[in-house]
């Protein structure tokens, strides 16, 4: 059983995050750089299924800046086998087609049975890169699981939506992306940090894996403007005459908040 | 701090995670009812903590003093009780079981020491005898195969607890002439097993800090255990403690400097956003000087620390380093710790409040494992004076 996690850098959310505004890229100088909760939770999935399962081969890939290196190597720390990191100056402004494209190449390449993402990364948000990576690899996909259950040639699991759990399940191989429903992920100790240094750690170019950022033949999204969030104002004040909470509940109705 | 190699830096952020995501959110509420949480004592051991500076051939994670002192230093940040818990299940407990235990009786008490399953303290101080350990009192007669123990301890750190499987003790085995023929005490380490008849481990103390620690006053009355239970030879305990509290020093050290670093880091939060007059009390330049000089304490601390951790590491000579290095720290936590109160305000005198209880906390530092004025005679004894 061969498991693929995808996993990736980004601002510490603890942090101040912003935005570059002349690239409209994370300004990575502004907070620490750390491993996204979101996919250390999907690395514990798959390693709480290697706790159990001696035939798991768990990789950590990551398509990121070169100074990502450091932070994937935790997911080796933490148990996974190997890891690839996928970096080019080239995918630096990649779109999430161009993202989906580049770690697909780089899936197949690997060979998988299994991929687990998170559902939505803390900075770009995107949330539809499993979504594509399934169709690209053309294999189904089973998205934002609440929880997870490996079998020898499938995967299940419950998605949760307004008033109702859906079981799912899907045959091997596939795609699947898990959300914050899911267990924290185990800390590496300090076994496994000295282990991760001895483990493979492969580094690949978009050429590598025959990839062409620029190719304009590909429809991309393309950021056209840009702008820093407003500071925030100040909030509503809603001071008890003996209405209070009745002012309160029509406020929170309004703005869709309850 | 460049010094660290890149696994060094993730096992320090490593275990400030964890103190920030698991020890922290308990730490009031066992400071409050004076108890150490065997929660967060078994999760330490999952995460391999107990068993950093040993080799993985006795369950251990392989690494070294240097690695053991950093996490301790992590988890200081946040509560010293837990950071003490980790020295002196290490460096009191274990380490000399590894040092100075025979095979059989590491294959008996290392793996559950090591994964933290087990905890152990060290019998050295009583009420008479701490760092003039020639004072010691205790004494172990060999009765045929048994040795028989009588005396009694004081502030016993992990005694009591509800895993703690045995106490090592220093006791009297006999006396020896000196070659200008004065007599001198023969000193040597024995095992007691906690639950040996005799062997009471009395309630804990009301101290006024590190309240979560597992602190206790300890009587052997009449103990009777296998002579097999000598740890290290015969009349050599004086000589095989002494290592024990030199290192024992750098690991107060790097506590102390956690701490020191735990209270810059609630000043520094707190004076960017507590507004007096209008602004940010940080933009004071007498808040802003005083946390510069924090920042300062614990730069000098950590490199003493570090200093004295990689002697001991590299096989020199540390002695002197490791007092100088407890020396400087623990004058650090005790004036970070003041002055991250003070900038606190009233709200630091809330037990509630981290620098309220690194206030308490810290006092301690400036008396365990050698009083600083110890510290200052084993200097200017290295110095050749005093």
């Amino acid at each position: 059983m061969k498991i693929v996690v995808i996993v990736k850098e980004v601002p510490d959310t603890y942090g101040e995050r912003r935005l570059d505004l002349e690239t409209g890229l994370a300004d990575r100088a502004a907070s620490e750089a750390v491993l996204d909760e979101i996919g250390e939770r999907a690395l514990e999935v798959a390693l709480a299924y290697a706790d159990s399962h001696d035939d798991a081969e768990i990789v950590v890939m990551s398509m990121a800046a070169e100074s990502a290196a450091a932070t994937i190597r935790k997911g080796l720390a933490m148990g996974a086998a190997s890891a690839v990191h996928i970096t080019d100056p080239g995918l630096a402004a990649a779109d999430l087609g161009l993202t989906a494209r580049t770690l697909a190449a780089a899936i197949r390449r690997t060979g998988f049975d299994l991929v687990i993402a998170g559902n939505l990364s803390t900075d770009g948000s995107g949330g539809v890169v499993p979504a594509m990576l399934a169709e690209l690899l053309d294999v189904p996909n089973a998205t934002a699981l609440s929880s997870v259950e490996i079998a020898a040639g499938s995967v299940s699991g419950t998605r949760n939506i307004d008033g109702a759990t859906v079981r799912v399940k899907a045959e091997l191989p596939a795609v699947i992306s898990i959300t914050e429903a899911l267990p924290d992920a185990r800390l590496p100790n300090f076994k496994g940090i000295m282990a991760a240094k001895k483990k493979p750690f492969e580094t690949l170019s978009a050429a590598d894996l025959g990839i062409e950022p620029e190719d304009l033949s590909v429809a991309m999204s393309i950021m056209t403007a840009i702008a820093e969030k407003p500071p925030r104002a100040a909030g509503v004040k809603i001071i008890d005459a003996g209405d209070g909470g009745t002012r309160i509940a029509e406020f929170l109705i309004e703005n869709r908040l309850a | 701090m460049h010094d660290l190699t890149d696994e060094e830096q993730q096992l320090y952020d490593m275990v400030c995670e964890f103190a920030d995501t698991v020890v922290a959110p308990q730490s009031y509420e066992a400071d409050r009812t004076h108890t150490l949480s065997m929660d967060v004592v078994a999760q330490m051991g999952e995460l391999g903590l107990f068993g950093l500076p040993f080799p993985e051939e006795h369950g251990g994670q392989g690494g070294d003093y240097m690695a053991l002192c950093l996490a301790i230093e992590a988890l200081a940040r946040v509560d010293q009780s837990i950071a003490i818990t980790l020295e002196a299940a290490v460096g009191l407990g274990a380490m000399p079981i590894y040092r100075h235990g025979t095979d059989e009786q590491k294959a008996e008490y290392l793996p559950d020491l090591v994964a933290g399953r087990a905890l152990a303290g060290f019998g050295l101080t009583e009420s008479e005898a701490g760092s003039d350990a020639g004072a010691t009192r205790t004494t172990a007669v060999l009765d045929g195969d048994e040795w028989v123990i009588n005396g009694s301890k004081q502030f016993i750190t992990n005694s009591g607890t509800p895993i703690t499987r045995f106490v090592t003790v220093t006791a009297v085995t006999g006396e020896r002439e000196r070659p200008d023929g004065s007599v001198s005490k023969e000193l040597s380490t024995i095992i007691v097993p906690n639950g040996t008849p005799g062997f009471t481990v009395a309630p804990g103390y009301d101290k006024s800090g590190w309240r979560a620690s597992d602190t206790h006053p300890l009587t052997f009355d009449d103990v009777r255990v296998p002579a097999a239970n000598l740890l290290g030879e015969r009349g050599r305990g004086f000589a095989n403690f002494l290592r024990t509290l030199d290192e024992g020093r750098i690991a107060i050290a790097a506590l102390a400097t956690g701490v020191a670093q735990g209270c810059l880091d609630e000043a520094l939060g707190y004076a960017k956003t507590r507004n007096v007059f209008g602004v940010p009390i940080a933009s004071h330049q007498y808040v802003a000087f005083t946390i510069a000089q924090m920042q300062a304490r614990v730069y000098t601390a950590r490199l003493a620390w570090h200093d004295a951790a990689r002697r001991v590491d590299a096989g020199l000579p540390f002695k002197k380093e490791a007092a100088m290095a407890k020396l400087v720290s623990s004058d650090a936590a005790m004036l970070n710790s003041r002055d991250a109160t003070q900038i606190f305000g009233g709200m630091g005198f809330m037990n509630e409040s981290l620098v309220a209880r690194h206030y308490r906390d810290s006092k301690i530092l400036e008396i365990g494992e050698g009083t600083n004025e110890v510290q200052l005679m084993v200097i200017a004894r290295e110095l050749g004076i005093g």
